[in-house]
């Protein structure tokens, strides 16, 4: 190795470590700060002078509700995703597999939808809801939330199908199998994996919505968990509740970081799938 | 994008990939078979996604255009009463926006557009400054990719809330700068706190992006390049950015639409109403939340008329290079694919 190549190396060794370094900070500030006591909450050293739960103790005082509020995410994220994934496999199996006419403009028109600025139909739909009190409820929050989940989940499944061979169904059919006993018995369980990381990459955009459940509910009972920290008060009204703030950003946030982390490749895949190739 | 050649409405099996000679007959037959009686199938599979998408997406679009054309309920100027309609007022609501209100909407059109174009812009620098990175570097290369998912993961209201304790006066930024801005207050430091916020959560997603694309460029062109004598920078402009471009254009697409569309971080980040942060989709929610419907609806009326110039221009400027890629097969190809003529780019558009 000469030289060169060594400097080479260790600069690549630099940039690698910007890059994570880059993405991890400001995470890692999060989760220090959630573990330091209310009275040194303002420190800015790197490690905490002392490990405290205060903040997570804080987080769920009964007061700020927010069990329920991780409560109500969950069954939103949840339902939004199952259902979108319900309806996504067909179609995306009919995008992959099948010949039909427009079948290029409906893809693109169905991809195009989760461009929609989505303010643009919460306006609508929350005269709408209001007309028939659907205010704080739970379908006011998943039926806007298809808008954005179903385009997600139809092109990531799309590509998976796309990316399985066709011999499959062909020997399935080949052997007696119909069209939909193929789809059954054949591509469902083989697709498994592709379906189970367009679930993760759903749930996780359904979890992270924001706008319409803060604008679909007022009662802090109905409030998803976003929704709930961004009004999490103080002792007084001009405090904000910082550590438990963080605290409860972690919370949230650990769940999605462990998936992340146990399926990165997959995530990886299904997140640049149709981009580069 | 090798069948992308193919005029739009006679696609290929989207299954198959390249196009020999031998091949194609066969496949051909196959087709035949395997996709008989499939339009009747495909309506089956497909509808229930479209009915689903024309509830939550077409039919509120459609009423936000209607409704943007009432105002609000007033004093009936006839009985005197409160009336319980809306009375119709035509163009009206536009008329406002435009005149009356028109400082408070060309602000929030001027940050919406400010915000779109130097967060992507700086996305996409850092975004392929990681991927250069990422792509070169063999050992650590699954710890840099957990790495980069995290800021993907993490909700952006989460981040909001995050970036608003490191920006804090006593946070941990004027700590590392020295200094002691108040960044959450109105001004213009506030609009850069929002930027590195956003840039922060969504350059690693455009390096992701990016770095796919670099993985699919065969080590033989730049062994080529290298005996032909071409330099390290001569290799990136003249290899690896054409060569990125498809992928990286529908990266810079996706988040233009994303930042358009921002409204989560300055909310959290710096408030509601905050005249130097405040975007379209934050104006439209507020009216809409004080039961202003007919303002609201013409505000979101109005941003989506954007959007969508927005990616029209994209589509046209840029070529088949978009949508060529979402509505084409997206199968993995051994071959590099070859770019598509001009022409055939606007048959593909079209």
């Amino acid at each position: 190795m000469t030289l060169t190549e060594k400097w080479r190396g260790g600069l690549l060794y630099a940039g690698v470590f910007a890059v994570v370094a880059y993405c991890l900070a400001p995470f890692y500030w999060m989760l220090v700060s959630s573990l330091r006591r209310t009275s040194d909450i303002f420190d800015t050293s790197l490690l905490p002078s002392s490990v405290s739960f205060e903040n997570y103790r804080a987080v769920f005082d009964p007061a700020q509700g927010f069990g329920r509020a991780l409560l109500n995410s969950l069954i939103v994220a949840g339902i939004t995703t199952v259902l979108a994934l319900l309806l996504a496999t067909f179609t995306a199996y009919a995008m992959a597999r099948l010949e039909f006419r427009f079948k290029r403009l409906i893809l693109t028109l169905i991809i195009a939808t989760s461009m929609f600025p989505v303010v643009s139909i919460v306006v609508p739909l929350l005269k709408l809801f209001t007309d028939i009190s659907w205010i704080n409820t739970y379908q006011a929050m998943i039926v806007p939330s298809m808008s954005f989940a179903l385009p997600l989940a139809v092109w990531n499944l799309t590509t998976f199908f796309r990316q399985m061979p066709d011999e499959l169904e062909h020997a399935a059919m080949v052997d007696g199998c119909t069209r939909g006993q193929a789809f059954r018995k054949v591509i469902i369980p083989l697709a498994a994996p592709g379906i189970f990381t367009t679930a993760i990459i759903t749930f996780i955009a359904a979890w992270n919505e924001f706008l319409i459940a803060l604008s679909m509910t007022n009662k802090p009972a109905m409030q998803t968990a976003p929704v709930a920290i961004s009004k999490f008060t103080g002792a007084t009204t001009y405090e904000t509740p910082f550590g438990s703030q963080m605290a409860a950003g972690v919370l949230v946030t650990i769940p999605l970081v462990v998936m992340v982390l146990l399926f990165q490749r997959r995530i990886v895949a299904g997140l640049t799938a149709g981009a580069a190739k | 994008m090798a069948d992308t050649k193919t005029p739009a409405g006679r696609a290929v099996h989207p299954a198959v990939g390249s196009s020999s000679g031998p091949l194609n007959r066969r496949r051909t037959r196959k087709q035949v078979r395997a996709t008989a009686g499939s339009g009747r199938m495909a309506a089956l599979l497909v509808s229930p996604t479209l009915l689903v998408l024309t509830i939550v997406v077409l039919y509120p679009t459609l009423m936000a255009l209607n409704e943007s054309l009432y105002g609000a309920k007033g004093l009936d100027p006839k009985t005197g009463f409160i009336s319980d309609t809306e009375p119709f007022v035509g163009l009206r609501n536009y008329a406002d926006i435009l005149g009356q209100a028109g400082e408070r909407f060309w602000n929030a059109f001027w940050n919406t557009t400010f915000f779109t174009v130097v967060t992507v812009a700086l996305e996409t620098l850092i975004g392929v400054a990681m991927a250069l990175i990422m792509h070169k570097a063999f050992r650590g290369r699954g710890l840099v990719r957990a790495g980069i998912l995290v800021p993907w993961a993490v909700p952006t209201a989460i981040s909001g809330l995050l970036w608003r304790w490191i920006f804090n006066s006593d946070g941990i930024a004027n700590a590392l700068i020295g200094h002691q801005v108040l960044w959450t207050t109105e001004g213009f430091h506030a609009k850069v706190a929002v930027i590195v916020a956003e840039v922060w959560k969504t350059a690693p997603f455009i390096g992701l992006l990016v770095l796919a694309g670099l993985q699919v460029i065969p080590k033989e062109v730049y062994e080529a390049a290298r005996i032909d004598g071409a330099s390290a920078p001569r290799q990136f402009w003249h290899i690896t950015l054409p060569l990125v471009k498809p992928a990286l254009l529908v990266a810079m697409l996706f988040r233009c639409m994303d930042a358009l569309r921002m409204f989560d971080l300055p909310y959290i980040l710096i408030g509601a109403q905050k005249h130097s942060v405040e975007t379209l989709s934050m104006l439209a929610q507020h009216e809409a939340s004080n039961v202003r419907f007919g303002p609201a609806s013409a505000y979101s009326v109005l941003l989506f008329l954007y959007v969508f110039l927005i990616a029209l221009t994209f589509v046209r400027l840029l070529g088949a290079d978009l949508i060529g890629d979402v509505g084409a097969d997206t199968r993995k190809r051994k071959g590099r694919r070859l770019r598509i003529p001009a022409p055939r780019r606007k048959e593909v558009t079209a």
